[in-house]
């Protein structure tokens, strides 16, 4: 196995309780690794949450982590996935000042060419919007911040994998 | 009380609820889970709950420690040597933090135990309250679940829950925070029993095929070894553990935690295995064919350095918990499940064998660490008293039946070492965490809940030190345990690594000590000090006979080592025997 670092994302299905983020975060903390991004959010079953984690660790550490997180009783599964085996997205919002949009040009190719979308303009702020993998954001960052960016921030990755996880299924089974 | 009825429409049946407070339901919850013992403190945050406690004193026995820590280690003592879950409670803030120390210590030695805390009220949670601490935040990492609980109606499920999680599966420590407002709160109470929690899967399937695999692999071994833990005990599975080695011949090493499921005298028993365990298991460990570990962890203490250990070994891992596989140990079978299931299946599949030239091995390699240390451990020629000879008099007065509740150091290592045990969870001692202070009070939690066995408290004169509060709690209770201290002045472990590895600059080590017997007879039990050879059975024999708890100082030699020793990063082969 490995002993290089990769980038693995992390899909974990839990009960919807107060305390479980911390729980979970623990589990990296306790180790020594960071987290690179962490979304948590509802899932394709009712009451059943989504946690996608996303971080740079072996394949050993990573499997043992996986190990120490399905053991946490309010955990159903939990799944890792490298960079091919699932379909991601991140989300981002710029704020920059509604004058460059009129002095520089430019910024209306960029917004056209990376399909980013202008959520809200006025006298002041534009706010732009895109989502996409990492490096396109990052790139669109870099284009931006060449004239000013009054405020940006990226949401953590979500992701969906390109095989079945059979939660569903496992809940029935966690009951006989 | 009033009771009122509510009828379930879909079945029309009635179900009788009564209209209680939330601290009445807790002590009905515990009743319900057949609590009759707990350990506590009381303290602002829980009042409502200690109100209760006087009204139900006839049912259930409240026993007032005098450190939380106390309480804690009792109730791990009491669920060690029953397999029942043991219960602890305090208040909030300061209480509550001085539980973690035990439950720190359940989690890494998978005991069972339930821990209630008192909160401040709701309204007041973050507000940085008198006595307010994130105790669920605190606990995460050392339970195995916790919950804080704001109104009453949640009592009765989470209680439920915290008892059906404890006790199942790997059993763990799990923790209630209940706030102060659902404690007085009055609500229909209704007690229905955990039967399971969806997201949570106790026992994992035994895979029949890995048992196969395992019993074909298990078969073919010419030098075969086993390990086991203290899975066997959890999973009591004394008997089944039993028949497999007797059928099949394997010689059989425990962990520490594992010690006493069989009997010390079992001909297939082949000693200790780690850092001071016996001479044999450690170094054959890098030489057998195939390694069998029964509900056992790899700890690092028991493997020593894992790039020498058992590398030209087959590895079968049984075990109930997955995290466990290829943790530290890269297995080339596992067969996850239940102990006692997994081995009454491997049984029938198993072929009969005796092993004898391999077992001549394990012998030639005792008799080698018997002349080199177990004979001066046990039968010294030098004046000054060792650990081992107390132990063998301990063996030989109580006829190997008492259960040894042992702290951390020297006398933990010496205790585990020579203690013959003849009786299944006799082996009382925190082996993950390496608790100092454990022993005094996991001794009164322990013959609380074996009062017809004999329980002796060894412990040095360090970690004695560390909750001798609890000699009041032993007085006020009237516990007959037997307290051991064996005295040699040092905190001895320490100062053995010192001598080792820091050329004898003892830091912090050398302790000059109070008078422990006018300190017991303060609390009024029976004291008595010992320092040579020729008063030891006498004084020994004194406290076995003892009705009422008894205290017993055995000075002894300030600077002995304890040997065998893998030291810290070497290899189980490279085991010192001086």
């Amino acid at each position: 196995m490995s002993t290089e670092n990769k980038q693995f994302t992390v899909s974990v299905y839990t009960e919807n309780n107060i305390g479980l983020l911390n729980r979970i975060s623990a589990i990296f903390q306790r180790r020594h690794i960071n987290i690179e991004s962490l979304n948590t959010s509802p899932s394709e079953i009712e009451s059943v949450s989504r946690f996608t984690i996303v971080v740079n660790i072996t394949e050993s550490q990573m499997k043992k982590i996986i190990g120490q997180i399905e053991k946490q009783v309010e955990v159903i599964k939990a799944f890792y996935h490298t960079e091919d085996e699932i379909i991601y997205q991140e989300s981002c919002l710029f704020k920059i000042k509604s004058e460059l949009l009129f002095d520089e040009r430019q910024i209306q190719n960029i917004i056209k060419d990376s399909n980013a979308r202008i959520v809200t303009v006025n006298k002041q702020f534009f706010v732009l919007e895109k989502s996409g993998r990492k490096e396109e954001i990052d790139l669109l960052y870099r284009e931006l911040n060449v004239f000013g960016i009054m405020q940006f921030t990226r949401s953590g990755r979500v992701a969906v994998t390109k095989d079945e996880m059979k939660i569903s299924t496992l809940l029935k089974a966690f009951q006989e | 009380m009033k009771e009122t009825q509510t009828i379930n429409n879909n079945s029309k049946s009635t179900e009788t609820t009564e209209r209680i407070s939330g601290s009445e339901a807790v002590i009905k919850c515990l009743l319900a889970e057949g609590v009759s013992t707990l350990y506590g403190y009381p303290g602002g945050a829980i009042m409502p709950v200690y109100d209760e406690l006087y009204k139900y004193q006839d049912k259930i026995h409240h026993v007032l420690t005098r450190h939380e820590q106390g309480a804690a280690h009792a109730a791990q003592g009491y669920a060690r040597i029953s397999g029942k879950v043991g219960v602890a409670m305090a208040t909030s803030g300061p209480g509550a933090t001085n539980l973690i120390t035990g439950i720190a210590d359940a989690q890494i030695d998978s005991t069972p135990l339930v821990c209630i805390t008192g909160q401040v009220g709701s309204h007041l949670l973050g507000s940085d309250a008198f006595q307010e601490t994130d105790i669920v935040g605190i606990s995460t990492p050392v339970t195995k679940w916790n919950c804080q609980i704001t109104e009453a109606s949640q009592i009765p499920g989470a209680i439920a829950k915290a008892f059906y999680i404890a006790r199942s599966g790997r059993p763990g420590p799990v923790l209630i925070d209940i706030t102060k407002n659902a404690q007085f709160e009055e609500f229909d109470f209704k007690y229905e029993k955990c039967k399971g929690v969806r997201s949570y899967k106790p026992v994992p399937k035994t895979d029949e095929t890995a048992l196969k695999a395992a019993a074909e692999l298990i078969n073919s071994a010419k030098k075969p070894l086993i390990v086991w833990g203290q899975g066997v005990i959890l999973g009591k599975a004394e008997e089944e553990f039993k028949a497999v080695i007797e059928k099949t011949g394997i010689p059989s090493a425990w962990t520490i935690l594992g010690a006493s499921a069989i009997p010390t005298s079992h001909p297939l028993n082949v000693g200790m295995v780690g850092m001071h365990g016996n001479y044999a298991p450690n170094i054959l460990t890098n030489q057998c064919d195939v390694l069998i570990a029964i509900g056992m962890r790899f700890d690092d203490r028991v493997t020593g350095n894992l790039e020498t250990y058992a590398k030209q070994a087959k590895i079968i891992h049984f075990e109930i918990d997955p995290a466990e596989i290829d943790k530290n140990v890269k297995t080339h079978i596992a067969v996850l499940g239940d102990s006692k299931d997994s081995l009454k299946k491997l049984l029938p599949l198993l072929k009969s064998n005796s092993h004898a030239d391999w077992h001549q091995k394990f012998k030639d390699l005792y008799q080698i660490e018997y002349n080199k240390v177990i004979k001066n451990d046990l039968h010294p020629t030098k004046d000054g008293l060792t650990m081992g000879e107390v132990l063998k008099e301990i063996n030989i007065q109580t006829e190997g039946k008492a259960a040894i509740v042992s702290d951390v150091g020297q006398h933990q290592m010496i205790a585990c070492r020579y203690a013959e045990f003849n009786i299944s969870k006799s082996n009382i001692t925190s082996g993950g965490l390496g608790t100092m202070g454990f022993a005094l009070p996991a001794a009164i939690g322990a013959k609380m809940a074996a009062p017809d066995r004999e329980v002796i408290m060894i412990a040095g004169d360090g970690g004695y030190q560390m909750n001798i509060q609890e000699l009041a709690t032993i007085f006020q209770q009237k516990v007959p345990v037997k307290i051991v201290v064996l005295n040699n002045e040092f905190l001895g472990m320490v100062r053995q690594w010192q001598q080792l590895f820091f050329d004898k600059r003892y830091a912090s080590t050398e302790m000059v000590n109070p008078d422990f017997v006018t300190i017991a007879k303060g609390y009024h039990i029976d004291a008595k000090k010992v320092s040579n050879r020729q008063n030891l059975k006498v004084a020994i024999k004194e406290m076995i006979e003892c009705e009422g708890p008894y205290f017993l100082e055995v000075r002894v030699e300030k600077e002995d080592n304890v040997f065998p020793m893998i030291p810290t990063g070497a290899s189980v082969s490279d085991i010192r025997l001086e």
